[in-house]
């Protein structure tokens, strides 16, 4: 397992692009997780905040310039990127232990099991994702662990789907037939020998779809239905600034804005790379 | 000869019934397999030989417990096991084992060889460790397997290389009735004689029952001691092997016989016993299944369907005509 393991990390580094993107996206995690460290002030320490600084554009003292409070935009952001990714990699996970366990079983089992998980499964994907995460949200009101919940629900479908289909083909193989065969039970056929052939598939749709909850947690605190106001995310940060963007305090805005592009874009590098690399049709 | 013989396996009258959709509503049934029939004997191999479609593979999964039939009996170990899951047989499933057709598909490409051979063991015995690892380490001898290779990975094996792992995987508890199901016939032809020569080595070494799938005639008389031959879900006729090659009496099996390339006699020279398509078993005609396709058939053989006719000598055929050949 480790030589295969070596292998494919090593066939990941040949691609310069990823390289970048495996790159760029460590170092925003690093700030991510020790945003203490990193930033110049705690943005929501409010014994550090004066507001006799505030809406100072880029300067020496302020890198990316301050917001209304006199807020470090800087700092802001390296304490938003952590709600972000924490909300997008809780959330991630979590749909990946629903939606996988469900399309294994949906697949494996079949009939009136995979009809029900199936069809509440068709039932989701006809309305919009942002649509039912707005629904849940304006029912429940913002929090962390709220949001990370309705994005779960938004996003278990697909690794459903992506599951069952792969479960499909893999139930009739000869292995799962020969395990069967043996005396082992449904469960441990499912868990033990059909599940590490169905993984590949899911990491890869599992490091898409990241990014995709990042943006969609982003566009729900723009809409203010997302995190609280006390822990803003990156969304969050550029709704506040949106406010005052037409009086020419852009950088309120558009910094936020960009290293939510950076972030969804490096990780979309990783995916990219990572669907390359584990497409069963173009390796082996 | 008789007197060593003693029954293993009892199949008896085993129909297996598919469901399956004609249109958006209609449901028709799919007879699979018809009152199948036959013994298999300690020590001896019965070779099951047909076209694809005969219903070869679906007797292998009934037995094996894959499949539940849907009237009949299997008995097994004084048990009937036909409707029972390999789940519900508990102790005698360790008894029966399959190797299966396709050496790509039948190891889990994610596991170890030690693994992959290993699970029968921690399932069915109760083994230690050190015991396991002495089983697995005997039988890769046997087969014909480095110790080395139980470190890796399937993916790392040739064809020949995984049929023998996936042959030591169905020895490994040391089985009463070992099903084989095609295992040759992915492999390539320097292979096949290899994988068969282990397995007549393996037979005379561990006195092993086998029942050995096929379509390839010319197989069959290396290994068998009897044969029977499959016809649309049916047994058409049953023989020793030396009697059946010697004197088959069912137009089917002179058909299957004029197939095998001979490098002796010409070519494909009664093209007429090989026109015609296997009739559907779906809408089954009343009369001989094999009757579209027989160079023999008079009416009468549309008329009734025939029975299987002990023909003496242990030799059974299922043919109106079996009287005037």
């Amino acid at each position: 397992m480790k030589l295969f393991k070596n292998e494919l990390l090593i066939e990941y580094f040949e691609d310069k692009l990823a390289v970048v993107g495996l790159f760029v996206f460590t170092l925003l995690c690093i700030f991510a997780l020790a945003p203490a460290i990193f930033s110049p002030q705690n943005p929501y320490d409010l014994a550090q905040l004066f507001l006799e600084n505030s809406f100072q554009g880029p300067n020496q003292n302020f890198l990316l310039g301050t917001d209304e409070q006199g807020r470090d935009i800087l700092s802001a952001i390296m304490y938003g990127l952590r709600v972000s990714l924490y909300v997008g990699l809780a959330s991630t996970i979590l749909s990946v232990i629903i939606g996988f366990s469900l399309g294994l079983i949906s697949g494996y089992y079949g009939g009136w099991v995979d009809t029900i998980i199936m069809r509440i499964a068709d039932i989701q994907l006809s309305f919009p994702a942002i649509l039912i995460a707005l629904i849940i949200m304006a029912l429940w009101g913002a929090g962390i662990g709220k949001i990370i919940i309705a994005i779960t629900i938004v996003n278990w479908v697909y690794y459903a789907r992506t599951a069952r289909g792969v479960v499909l083909s893999e139930k009739e193989k000869d292995y799962a037939q020969s395990a069967k065969a043996l005396g082992m039970r449904n469960f441990a056929i499912i868990f033990r020998e059909i599940m590490p052939n169905v993984t590949a598939p899911i990491i890869v749709i599992a490091t898409v779809r990241i990014a995709n909850a990042i943006i969609l947690e982003a566009t729900l605190s723009f809409l203010g239905l997302g995190v609280p106001i006390t822990e803003p995310s990156l969304g969050s940060l550029i709704a506040n600034g949106y406010q005052v963007l037409f009086s020419g305090y852009w950088w309120t805005s558009v910094f936020p804005g960009i290293i939510l592009m950076v972030l969804i874009i490096s990780i979309n590098l990783i995916g990219d790379r990572t669907r390359d690399i584990m497409n069963p049709r173009l390796k082996r | 000869m008789s007197q060593s013989e003693v029954k293993l396996l009892e199949v008896r009258d085993v129909e297996k019934i598919f469901s399956v959709k004609v249109g958006s509503f209609e449901k028709k049934d799919l007879h699979a397999l018809n009152k199948v029939s036959f013994d298999v004997f300690k020590g001896k191999t019965l070779s099951l030989v047909g076209e694809s479609g005969c219903g070869k593979t679906t007797i292998g999964k009934v037995i094996l417990g894959l499949y539940e039939a849907t009237n009949g009996s299997v008995v097994f170990q004084d048990k009937d096991i036909a409707k029972l899951s390999p789940a519900q047989r508990g102790i005698s499933q360790k008894d029966i084992q399959m190797i299966f057709q396709d050496p790509y598909s039948s190891l889990n490409p994610r596991k170890k060889i030690k693994t992959i051979l290993e699970q029968p063991l921690k399932i069915h015995t109760k083994m230690k460790k050190k015991e396991r690892l002495a089983t697995m380490l005997s039988l890769c001898d046997d087969v014909g397997i480095d110790h080395t290779y139980l470190e890796r990975y399937p993916h790392q094996f040739s064809g020949g290389q995984r049929q023998r792992i996936a042959i030591a995987r169905a020895m490994i508890l040391k089985p009463e009735l070992i099903l084989a199901d095609e295992p040759i016939s992915a492999l390539d032809v320097s292979i096949q004689a290899q994988i068969l020569n282990l397995m007549m080595d393996l037979k005379d070494k561990y006195k092993l029952t086998t029942l050995f799938i096929t379509h390839d005639i010319s197989v069959v008389k290396h290994l068998s001691d009897y044969v029977a031959v499959m016809y649309l879900g049916e047994i058409v006729e049953y023989a020793s092997k030396d009697e059946l090659f010697k004197n088959p009496k069912h137009p089917y099996t002179e058909m299957l016989f004029s197939t095998v390339p001979d490098i002796r006699t010409p070519l494909a020279t009664e093209s007429v016993l090989k026109t015609g398509e296997i009739q559907s078993p779906i809408d089954l005609p009343q009369g001989c299944f094999f009757a579209n396709r027989c160079p023999y058939k008079v009416d009468a053989c549309e008329q009734s369907h025939p029975e299987l006719v002990d023909l003496g000598n242990k030799h059974l055929a299922r043919c109106p005509r079996i009287g005037e050949f």
